[in-house]
Formats: C-alpha cells, sequence, structure tokens
C-alpha cells in the first residue's frame, strides 16, 4: 500500500518524536472484508412509543387505554391484529416485499427507574444489570461483537454523525465521521498539530482519524449532519465500500405530550432514514439488516395530556433485504390489566438482546456461545429467533 | 505573566486566561460574593414582561390569524429577542473577571436544563437565565430548586404546564389527567439521582402534588381548580391537604433538598464536573456533610470542593465543552463583550453553525440530563475536525498579526510544555502558530 503524505510526514521523523510510541501509527492492513453481509443499528433516543407504532388494534383494550391516540384512520393493516402508524405508510411497499419486519413486547433488562440515560446506556452497552447502574469505562456491545470478526478493521464499523456512540465504544478501532465535517490544513500544520497531539490519545487518535476521513470526504458525499435522511445516505455510502457495519442516532421520541403530532414527526425521520438506506444501497440492500432500537417503550395509557410517559417493553423496527420480512415477532402479553407490568407498562416477553444477538450469529458467523459470554454478558441466547432470512 | 496557580484556576474554574485583563484580586470563593458588575451589561426582560409580550402574540393570531404579515412580523421579533441570549451568555463568560461565577452558572444551568425548540419557550429562555439559576448559585439550593422547577421556562420544558390532577375539577370537566415529566426529572436529574432512595408510585405521587403548578398570564400560576384534591405520600411523608397550595409543593422541595441523597448526588456532579470522572467518596461525603450542616447553602459546597488538593492539581482530565471552549479561545484573543453583543446576525449564525458542528448547539441539549461530562464525548473525530475548523478561521480573520509565542507565554506562562513551543514556533505563519496553540490540549483541557 502507499504511504498516505501524512503518515510518510511523521515516518520521516521530520517532528524527532518516536515513531514506536506514536499512537498516529496504527497500522491500516488493506484485508478483504469480512464478508458481504451489513447491518445497520439506529439508536431511537428518548423511548420510541411502540403500542403507538405497531398497533395492536386487535386487542380490545387498546382503545380504551388510548382515548385520543388509538384514532389512525390511515394506519396501514398488518396481519389483522396489528396495524402500522400512517406516519410509517411510506414503509408499506418493504412490508408487502418482505423486507420490513417487527418485534413487539421487548426490551433490555432495564426496570422500574425508567430513566432515559440509564436506559439508553443499558441499551447500548448491552450490560446484564436490570438497575442500569453506569460503569465507567464500558465498552459498547457492537465494539465487542468487532472483536469477534477475524478481519475486522478501522472501517469495518462506522459511527455516523457528529455525537459519540457509546455503542461502539470501546477497545476494538472502528470509523467516526459526519456529513458535512471537513478538516484541511497546509502539510506543515498537519505535521505540527500531529506533533502537539502525540502525548494524548485521545486527541491523536481523532485528529488522525479527521485527517484521513477528511481526505476522503468528496467520496463520502456532502450534505449537512442533522437530518436522519443525510446520515443514512451516508451510511449507504460507506456500507457500498468497506463498511459492514454502520450506527447513528434519531432522536425525538420522547412524546409526553401532543404525541399524535410529535410522533409521526420522530416516524418520519426514521421511514426517510429506512428509505435513504435501501436507495443509497442498491444491489447491496439484499445483504443488509437494519435494525431499530429504543431503550424502552412508554405507558399502555395515554396520560393526561395526549402523550404517554416513560413504560417497559416496547418494540423494534427492522428492514433490509436479508430480512426474514413481512412478521411482527414477539410473543404478545395482552393488554388486560393482569397482563400489563406493574398494571401500568406493556409486559416485556423478551429480551431485545437475544434479537441483535442472533442477527450477528446469522449475519456474521458469530457463535451463539460466544455472544452470550462476550458481546451480551449473561444473556440465554436460546433458540434462534429467526430474523434473517 | 500569569503564575501556575493562576493558570490553574483559570483552567480548571474559569474560561482561562485573558491576556489584557488585570485578574481578580481575591479567592474563587470572593468571586461568588456581593454585587457582579457584569449584571448590568444588557437589561434583560423580565419574566413577566416577556409573558405579556407572548400574550400580546396570541391575542394577534387570533385577531389577525396565523398566516398574516402582522403576526409573522411580531414572531419574528421574539425569536430574533430570543436568540441574543446565547450572545449575552457567551459577552459575559469573555468580558467577567469572575469567571468562577460564570462556570457555576453554566454548571446550575445544565443541572436545571431546559432545552427550547419552540419560538415562545426561546424567547422566555434569557428571563429563566436571569431570574431562576443566576440570582440563586451561591445562596440556599432549595431556592435555587423551587425557582427553576416553577419557572415557566421549566413548565412549558417538562409539560408540568399540561398536567391536570384527573380528580381536580378541571380535570373532571376536561377528561385531561397527568404527565408526569416534571416528577420524574426533578427526584432523577434535580435532586435524589437515579440511584436516590424513590419508587415510580413517588414519581406518580408527587406528579399528583405539582398538578396545579402552570403558567398564567403573567408569571408562574397555582391554579387550585387544576390541582389533584387530597393529600399525597412521598417518600415516607405527607403533603397538602384539604385546600390545595402551592406551598406544598414549595415544602416537598425544602424537604428534597436537604435530602442526604440529594446532597450526595449534587457534590458528586460537582466533583465530576470540576475536578474529574474518577470516583472520590471521601470528597463527595465531606462536601455533603458540610452542604447538610450549613442548611443546605451551596457556599459549604464550594468551599469544601476549591480546598481540596484536587483543585489545584496539574493534571486535567476534563475537556472543555464546545461553548464554553469557544469562550476560552475569544478571551485568549482579547475579545470583548460589546464585539460580542454587536455581532451581525451573519456572525452570530455562523457561529451557532460552528458550535453544532463541534456537537454542541448552544441552550439545545438532546434531554434533560443535560449535556455529556465525559472527555470522549467531546473529542469524536468530526467534532474535533470542527474545532480545528473554527479556530483556524477565527484566528486567520483576528490573530493575524499576533506573535504566537507571546500569546503562549500570556496563556499558559511557564506551563506550555515544550514541543507546544516547538510547535508554536514552527508554524508557517503567525495566524497558524495562534490556531496550534489554541487547539492544543493545553487550552482545550481543564
Amino acid at each position: 500500500m502507499a504511504l498516505s503524505r501524512r503518515k510518510f510526514l511523521i515516518q520521516s521523523t521530520l517532528l524527532g518524536c518516536s515513531a514506536a510510541a506514536s499512537p498516529l501509527l496504527t497500522p491500516i492492513t488493506l484485508a478483504a472484508a469480512p464478508g458481504d453481509n451489513r447491518l445497520v443499528v439506529i439508536i431511537l433516543r428518548g423511548a420510541m412509543d411502540g403500542l403507538g407504532v405497531v398497533r395492536p388494534y386487535g386487542d380490545a383494550a387498546y382503545a380504551r387505554y388510548r382515548p385520543t391516540l388509538a384514532a389512525d384512520s390511515e394506519m396501514q393493516d398488518l396481519d389483522g391484529f396489528f396495524a402500522l402508524n400512517s406516519a410509517l405508510k411510506d414503509l408499506m411497499p418493504l412490508w408487502r416485499a418482505k423486507e420490513l419486519s417487527f418485534v413487539q413486547a421487548v426490551s433490555t433488562p432495564y426496570r422500574d427507574k425508567r430513566s432515559h440515560f440509564d436506559g439508553q446506556d443499558l441499551l447500548e452497552t448491552g450490560s446484564n444489570d436490570a438497575s442500569g447502574a453506569p460503569k465507567s469505562g464500558q465498552s459498547g456491545w457492537l465494539n465487542r461483537a468487532l472483536g469477534l470478526l477475524p478481519d475486522a478493521r478501522q472501517e469495518t464499523a462506522f459511527s455516523v454523525g457528529t455525537a459519540r456512540m457509546l455503542l461502539l465504544g470501546g477497545p476494538q478501532p472502528y470509523s467516526s465521521w459526519s456529513p458535512g465535517a471537513d478538516l484541511s490544513m497546509s502539510p506543515q500544520t498537519e505535521a505540527l498539530l500531529a506533533r502537539i497531539y502525540a502525548e494524548d490519545p485521545l486527541f491523536s487518535s481523532s485528529a488522525e482519524m479527521a485527517m484521513e476521513l477528511s481526505a476522503k470526504a468528496d467520496s463520502m458525499g456532502g450534505g449537512r449532519a442533522g437530518n436522519a435522511k443525510t446520515l443514512a445516505a451516508f451510511a449507504a455510502a460507506r456500507l457500498n465500500e468497506d463498511t459492514r457495519i454502520a450506527s447513528f442516532s434519531i432522536g425525538g421520541w420522547d412524546t409526553h405530550n401532543g404525541q399524535k403530532r410529535n410522533l409521526a414527526r420522530a416516524l418520519k425521520q426514521l421511514s426517510e432514514a429506512i428509505l435513504a438506506l435501501k436507495s443509497g444501497l442498491g444491489a447491496n440492500w439484499q445483504r443488509t439488516t437494519v435494525m431499530a432500537v429504543t431503550e424502552f417503550g412508554r405507558t399502555a395509557r395515554e396520560n393526561g395530556s395526549g402523550g404517554t410517559d416513560h413504560g417497559t417493553g416496547g418494540a423494534m423496527v427492522m428492514a433490509g433485504g436479508a430480512l426474514n420480512g413481512g412478521h411482527v415477532f414477539g410473543q404478545w402479553p395482552g393488554l388486560g390489566e393482569l397482563d400489563l407490568y406493574q398494571n401500568r407498562d406493556l409486559e416485556p416477553t423478551d429480551d431485545l438482546r437475544r434479537y441483535l444477538g442472533w442477527a450477528l450469529r446469522d449475519l456474521f458467523g458469530m457463535e451463539a456461545s460466544a455472544l452470550g459470554a462476550t458481546v451480551f454478558p449473561g444473556l440465554d441466547m436460546g433458540d434462534n429467533v429467526g430474523i434473517i432470512a | 505573566m500569569p503564575t501556575q496557580s493562576d493558570i490553574i484556576q483559570a483552567a480548571r474554574f474559569e474560561y482561562g486566561i485573558r491576556p489584557d485583563e488585570a485578574r481578580f484580586r481575591g479567592s474563587l470563593l470572593d468571586q461568588l460574593i456581593g454585587e457582579d458588575p457584569l449584571d448590568a451589561l444588557v437589561p434583560v426582560e423580565s419574566t413577566q414582561a416577556r409573558l405579556v409580550e407572548l400574550g400580546k402574540l396570541r391575542e394577534l393570531r387570533r385577531a389577525m390569524g396565523g398566516d398574516s404579515d402582522a403576526f409573522k412580523k411580531a414572531r419574528q421579533r421574539l425569536a430574533v429577542q430570543g436568540a441574543k441570549g446565547a450572545m449575552h451568555s457567551l459577552a459575559r463568560m469573555v468580558q467577567n473577571p469572575r469567571g468562577f461565577r460564570e462556570r457555576l452558572f453554566a454548571f446550575w444551568l445544565d443541572h436545571f436544563t431546559v432545552s427550547p425548540t419552540r419560538v415562545h419557550e426561546d424567547y422566555m429562555l434569557g428571563a429563566y437565565l436571569e431570574e431562576a439559576i443566576r440570582p440563586h448559585i451561591s445562596g440556599r439550593f432549595a431556592e435555587l430548586l423551587k425557582a427553576a422547577v416553577s419557572h415557566p421556562s421549566m413548565l412549558y420544558y417538562l409539560d408540568q404546564n399540561a398536567s391536570i390532577g384527573p380528580n381536580s375539577v378541571s380535570g373532571q370537566r376536561q377528561e385531561r389527567g397527568l404527565n408526569e415529566n416534571l416528577a420524574r426529572e426533578v427526584l432523577e436529574l434535580h435532586t435524589l439521582g437515579v440511584g436516590g432512595p424513590y419508587t415510580q408510585e413517588d414519581v406518580r405521587q408527587f406528579a399528583e402534588l405539582l398538578t396545579g403548578l402552570g403558567i398564567g398570564p403573567e408569571g408562574m400560576r397555582f391554579a387550585p381548580n387544576r390541582a389533584e384534591p387530597g393529600a399525597e405520600e412521598i417518600l415516607g411523608e405527607r403533603y397538602g391537604g384539604a385546600r390545595e397550595r402551592i406551598e406544598y409543593v414549595y415544602e416537598f422541595l425544602e424537604d428534597l433538598a436537604m435530602m442526604p441523597a440529594t446532597a450526595r448526588h449534587l457534590a458528586r456532579k460537582l466533583v465530576v464536573h470540576f475536578i474529574g470522572p474518577a470516583e472520590r467518596p471521601e470528597l463527595v461525603a465531606q462536601m455533603a456533610a458540610a452542604y447538610l450542616a450549613a442548611n443546605g447553602d451551596l457556599m459549604a459546597f464550594y468551599e469544601v470542593l476549591v480546598a481540596d488538593p484536587a483543585a489545584m492539581a496539574a493534571n486535567f482530565p476534563k475537556v472543555r465543552p464546545p461553548f464554553e471552549y469557544v469562550a476560552t479561545v475569544l478571551r485568549a484573543l482579547n475579545f470583548d463583550a460589546e464585539t460580542i453583543l454587536n455581532a451581525s446576525a451573519g456572525d452570530t449564525r455562523k457561529l451557532g453553525q460552528a458550535l453544532t458542528a463541534m456537537g454542541q448547539q448552544p441552550f439545545r441539549p438532546d434531554g434533560p440530563d443535560g449535556w455529556p461530562e465525559a472527555a470522549e464525548s467531546w473529542i469524536t473525530p468530526p467534532q474535533l475536525a470542527a474545532r480545528i475548523s473554527w479556530v483556524g478561521q477565527t484566528a486567520r480573520s483576528y490573530a493575524e498579526d499576533r506573535d504566537p509565542r507571546a500569546l503562549m507565554q500570556a496563556v499558559l506562562g511557564d506551563t506550555a510544555p515544550d514541543f507546544l513551543s516547538f510547535a508554536v514556533s514552527g508554524a508557517e505563519t503567525k495566524w497558524e502558530g495562534v490556531a496550534l496553540l489554541l487547539v492544543s490540549p493545553s487550552v482545550m483541557r481543564r
């Protein structure tokens, strides 16, 4: 491989620092990418109301619990029991093409305090701790999964957007860049900058990647960060190259108030993101699985202000040509007062980490035993959930 | 030239050194005592005046319609005024020799995060900053808690204005009911902390106690006909009684402020913010005990915090978040309040875009838990690229003739590492040398 100009500058010891000690010198190999399958994980921050998205209209209690929210004249029937929120109707062609599925009544092990922030940490670390108490230095489950990919390298996994994704944080290298980001400077300044950062690994590793990726930025597609469609288009472009795992976040799901309008707005972002992935990935869509997960669901009953409060069991949204599409997976617990968790929330009947784990196993050949041991420690993987075609 | 202790103090507790400023004479704690001359920098419209303006705006919409030019123009005027709040804060951060005061203000604002998304919330924010937060940062925490939780900005943000006791007169008539958002976040974020001794039932009961608290035409208003009738039992105590009154809410907030779990939660947050992420149970316990012994006076926290040896240690595990970093860079370049307050709309917009690219749209955190504390949260590759690009543009525009070596002496004194002196002297132009200095970990870390 050809050395990049910057690496050459550093290696030529222009700056007199020890090459061996420089964190700017992580080797980049050009081995083949690990397989052709692709996984996109979208974190839906703020707790998506699963009951408002995959609507159990066949359960008599639903309309009773949600006197104003249950009405949706344009909702799209899925299977005679569940119907899709009309804000996702642009995804119905995917449902019919068996490229869209859902999981209902799932959650992480997190219980009872219903804090967004601990809930999201648990969702991203994959921890088994029901209290969700954050521990410093915890890595993300997707980072640990990279450790099980024999050929993984920096470009294999991509965090898209400006914010840090705990999901991908950890010892395994991964890439991080945002549409619209840019860094350009003279070669001399670049070399001096590398010197200034050489002894601070946080800065040197980020600066190295910024220079590396900024140089390629033209080929990565422009646009500003900020809307989910742009992030998805950027992710698709990466996945068409050497990247196999991409992740980004969509916010706006905390619908305590005016849920009809606010949930529709967030769903529109999700819908546009999924469609941008499909169109951007072209033929690669057939080898792609998209999994959108959230920290927990919301109350079964609507609250006093046309919204819903923090709950427990929730839903997952999945899409892609590699998916076993056209299903609402999961075991429905019912909405009777005794069926609800604490007479308040949808009872989770399964651990959403099993769906993530089996997807990793089916897409990348990771052993179920290793997934239960390192990626999701303490998780009983059980039988294959069968979400990959 | 600043001494080493000046530099450590300015890094950890202030917004860095401003070369042409006479350093504040007195201790860090002295900065918090007495009047702050910066309070007179800009006249700030009161909460009441702003609510009256918003009332007029609603009136205009009723009379002329939401699509009328008159309404749109009036709304635009309020939006522009709302946007000025960010520049006002930045001007204070840059100009104030009492930097610790500004840092504590930012800390408590983050603790009581509101994140406006609509024009009326945005317009109200400036009054929240100056009335609910700033006057209370060195008094009793209970006063700060009551002021923040009952301010219209918070009542909008955490939906309290939409929460109605289901069995109240209003609730029965309108078939409306509870929204537990504010109750949960007060317990989880503002007082006890998520590990604190409360349950879902306490959240529920507290949400019932809070009903009645809402926004009137001139300020916070307690409406008994929206309040859930009867007493509520929260954390083992009963609050309220026959006649619904706001005093019961205040009584509970007073009790919350004095709970040991609250003292520990606040102490821990201060330590993480000013010192670093490492667990320091002894310091936290010492701070919490001093606070409780002082009847919940925040000064007791600060006294213990700044006296700890870690306060003046020369290692800096934290990274300044973008808004704070921008203020630090502008101080290093001797910007003054006037320049910032008179910035054109275009410059203001560009700064907002730069901050967003750095990962921090000012005053718009993603959730009520505010901005992240971890250094890693602020130096992702695209965020660092945005910092470097902004500093490059700023140095090129405003420091073309600054000698970077002299500037380094002025802001870092003898603490500049040798490799930084080498790099700054080796730059091809002066402004690139200045930029290298300002993007160095010595300036970004604290």
